[in-house]
């Protein structure tokens, strides 16, 4: 493995747009190895939170630092609510982010081949993969996520198009992730879900980061009021 | 080799063919002429016989004359073919050409409606058949375009003394075959070339009304584009075009060129 | 008047050669200008999309702008360029069938680039995060946009096919109509014309839709297979 970029550390990080603020001061530091859950009410900015840590937005205010500078694609993925498939078959997909990073077209084949057999999709491999079912359309983002490698995975609500069955796969491939070793990040609006997979919880309350610390405390006894709130199915702004 | 595999290399073979269309490496001439010349199928006559004397392939570009002598004065044609003889001159004498040489003549023709309502018909000069389409306001479709064939007209309402203008004078600003087409729509009267008229296929209700006075006379002539002017000139090949032309086997082409047993153009060189 | 439909299917059926030959003609001048057209303009179009430059929004309108260009502008431009006497006359281009496909490639250009940057921009503002993401750039998503949008951007190309094939203007005025040289289907339908022979002038017109129509089902037959076949 390559040198760990982990732990990634947002220090007093803000994210603004037209001078409104929509992430403000967060300082978080996410450790190797761990199950990170995001929680927080619609808007509250979540997915905001994980653009951020993956780059795909800068800090307005405010700085983000992996241990190794900046992090190269790759050693890093992440995962969308809504995966953005290319037109293409499943096996050219998962071949997509290989070419990206300059692998041979030899060494390309047989890493897709591996992953399709490790997912599951060997069956599916010359299909479009737009023609997918919803189930399978995830796991095929989740196997690209994972095709090159990632040591930390950011998953941004993948479970909430889905139907129960679906979402128990993913979940499995996510603990297995985990158990590979690989930090996971995750946001969610499942509760239950979040129960399942959290080691530790981050809860985010109108862009503002009020409580973090281990999932067994956090869904025990929650130290702020907007948490317990939202915990207990209130509606909180 | 399998009859069907020969079928399908012919097949590609003549795709390929034409896909690299002309390749032939011939030597060739371009020469600016005017519509009627083209639309007549004069050249469609003549040229293939000139071709096979001498191998040089001409190419046509039909344009009004004006046109035609403004691509010759650009030094995009080796020679121009055009009928109006004062602009003709006017060209050699800037320098743009080298010299005049007659070819051939054919007439203009008053067309309009066969029961003439504005009763061009009995007039004695052509003139004055312009003047009674003038006064009845009988519709007239102009070529507009500064051809031949519009100076030629321009030149009959000067001589009747008549500034045409008002509804009833159509300016088509086209060619001699798109203001016949009008002119056969509207029932209008129209001055045109006799060689277009006899070519001419939708003639409608139209007729010859007018034909013979002599100021009437369309005279073709051919000139080379100087090629101190513009060294790229083709002069030997476009000489010889024009020697041939005014030569008795030139000559004979032209007046054997028939429409209907009718005789289009008369040589005039020599 | 013997029937337009009647005449074109004799003339198509007697296999013609110098209709033959016009109609090679056709295809090759505007096959080329569509070839070169997309050459140049799907990248250009995808970089515009992609790109962020001051001026950015005038050479958006302009291009919008030039799909409406008059063909005999377009043919007026080249000619002057082309002309002996223009800065590009020695090359002899003038009334030959370079020159034609010259004038149809400006007529097509407008056409793919603004097609292709509209289709880009729009997948761009889907992709871009996944693109991102997954480690492409901007330069590198050109080629994966252009591919994922290829559907759209037929439909643009076949404009832009459509467009060259049934124009006149640009072709009459560089090419000049030469008879076995430069004489394409629209230009000998304007000669039948201007002949007063419109019967054999619709049945070349006929042809022309035929060929265009033939041409137009293939691509949709093809668009509609990538579709199933990908999705």
């Amino acid at each position: 493995m390559t040198a760990a970029i982990l732990p990634l550390t947002l220090d007093r990080a803000g994210y603004a747009v037209g001078g409104k603020p929509l992430l403000s001061d967060v300082t978080l530091t996410v450790p190797a190895g761990r199950r990170l859950i995001v929680l927080g009410a619609n808007g509250a900015g979540k997915s905001l939170l994980l653009r951020l840590c993956h780059g795909l937005i800068e800090p307005t205010s405010g700085r983000r630092r992996w241990a190794q500078g900046e992090a190269r694609p790759g050693a890093q993925a992440m995962v969308f609510q809504r995966p953005i498939l290319l037109r293409r078959t499943v096996a050219a997909n998962l071949a997509y982010p290989l070419a990206l990073r300059g692998l041979p077209r030899a060494g390309r084949a047989d890493t897709v081949a591996r992953t399709l057999d490790r997912f599951g999709l060997a069956a599916l491999a010359d299909r479009p993969a737009r023609l997918l079912s919803g189930g399978e359309q995830q796991r095929l983002a989740l196997a690209r996520a994972w095709v090159t490698g990632p040591q930390v995975l950011f998953l941004d609500e993948p479970c909430s198009a889905l139907d129960p069955s679906a979402t128990r796969i993913i979940e499995e491939m996510i603990a297995r992730f985990s158990a590979e070793g690989i930090t996971i990040v995750m946001t969610t609006h499942d509760l239950g879900q979040a129960r399942r997979l959290a080691q530790d919880v981050a809860f985010l309350h109108r862009g503002r980061l009020i409580e973090h610390q281990a999932a067994d405390g956090f869904f025990a006894g929650p130290q702020t009021p907007e948490a317990r709130a939202f915990l207990a199915g209130d509606l909180i702004w | 080799m399998s009859p069907t595999r020969r079928h399908v290399l012919s097949a590609l073979t003549g795709l390929t063919l034409l896909a690299a269309l002309p390749a032939r490496a011939q030597e060739f001439i371009t020469v600016a002429s005017t519509t009627s010349t083209e639309n007549s199928g004069l050249f469609g006559h003549i040229l293939p016989i000139f071709q096979a004397e001498t191998g040089i392939e001409v190419r046509v570009i039909a344009q009004g004359t004006g046109q035609a002598l403004e691509t010759g004065r650009r030094g995009d044609a080796d020679v121009v073919f055009v009928h109006a003889r004062a602009q003709e001159d006017k060209f050699v004498a800037a320098g743009w050409g080298v010299q005049r040489f007659d070819v051939m003549y054919n007439d203009f023709v008053l067309v309009g409606p066969a029961e003439d309502p504005a009763g061009a018909g009995p007039a004695t000069t052509a003139a004055e058949a312009m003047a009674n389409v003038a006064a009845a306001a009988a519709p007239f479709a102009s070529r507009g375009d500064d051809s031949g064939t519009h100076v030629a007209e321009m030149n009959l309402w000067s001589t009747a003394g008549i500034r045409p203008e008002g509804g009833w004078y159509l300016s088509t600003g086209s060619g001699m075959g798109a203001t016949l087409n009008t002119a056969a729509q509207a029932g209008a009267y129209a001055l045109t070339d006799r060689g277009t008229w006899l070519g001419f296929n939708n003639r409608g209700p139209l007729q010859i009304v007018f034909q013979g006075d002599p100021v009437l006379f369309n005279p073709y002539g051919i000139i080379l584009v100087n090629p101190e002017k513009h060294p790229h000139v083709k002069a030997e090949a476009g000489q010889k075009f024009i020697d041939w032309i005014v030569s008795p086997a030139g000559q004979r082409a032209i007046a054997d060129f028939r429409i209907g047993g009718e005789q289009l153009f008369f040589g005039s060189a020599g | 008047m013997e029937s337009p439909f009647v005449t074109a299917f004799t003339l198509m059926q007697r296999a013609d050669p110098a209709l033959m030959q016009i109609i090679g003609l056709s295809l090759r001048v505007t096959l080329t200008a569509v070839l070169i057209a997309c050459v140049i303009g799907l990248p250009l179009g995808a970089a515009l999309a992609l790109a962020r430059f001051p001026g950015r929004g005038g050479v958006i309108v302009l291009f919008n702008a030039l799909m409406g260009l008059p063909p005999v502008v377009a043919g007026l431009v080249i000619y002057l360029a082309l002309s002996r006497s223009g800065p590009l006359g020695t090359f002899a281009l003038l009334f030959t069938p370079a020159a034609m496909i010259a004038a149809q490639t400006l007529l097509i250009l407008p056409i793919v680039v603004s097609l292709t940057r509209s289709v880009v921009e729009d997948l761009w503002a889907e992709y871009r995060d996944q693109l991102l993401s997954l480690g492409a750039n901007r330069l590198r998503a050109v080629p994966t946009l252009l591919w994922d949008g290829r559907v759209s951007l037929l439909t643009g190309v076949l404009a832009g096919f459509g467009r060259a094939s049934a124009e006149v203007g640009a072709v009459l005025i560089v090419g000049g109509n030469i008879a076995g040289h430069t004489r394409t289907m629209t230009t000998a339908i304007t000669l039948e014309t201007n002949r007063g022979n419109l019967g054999l002038a619709v049945a070349l017109g006929i042809i022309l839709m035929a060929l265009t129509l033939s041409l137009n089902a293939a691509a949709w037959a093809a668009g509609q297979w990538a579709r199933s076949r990908l999705g």
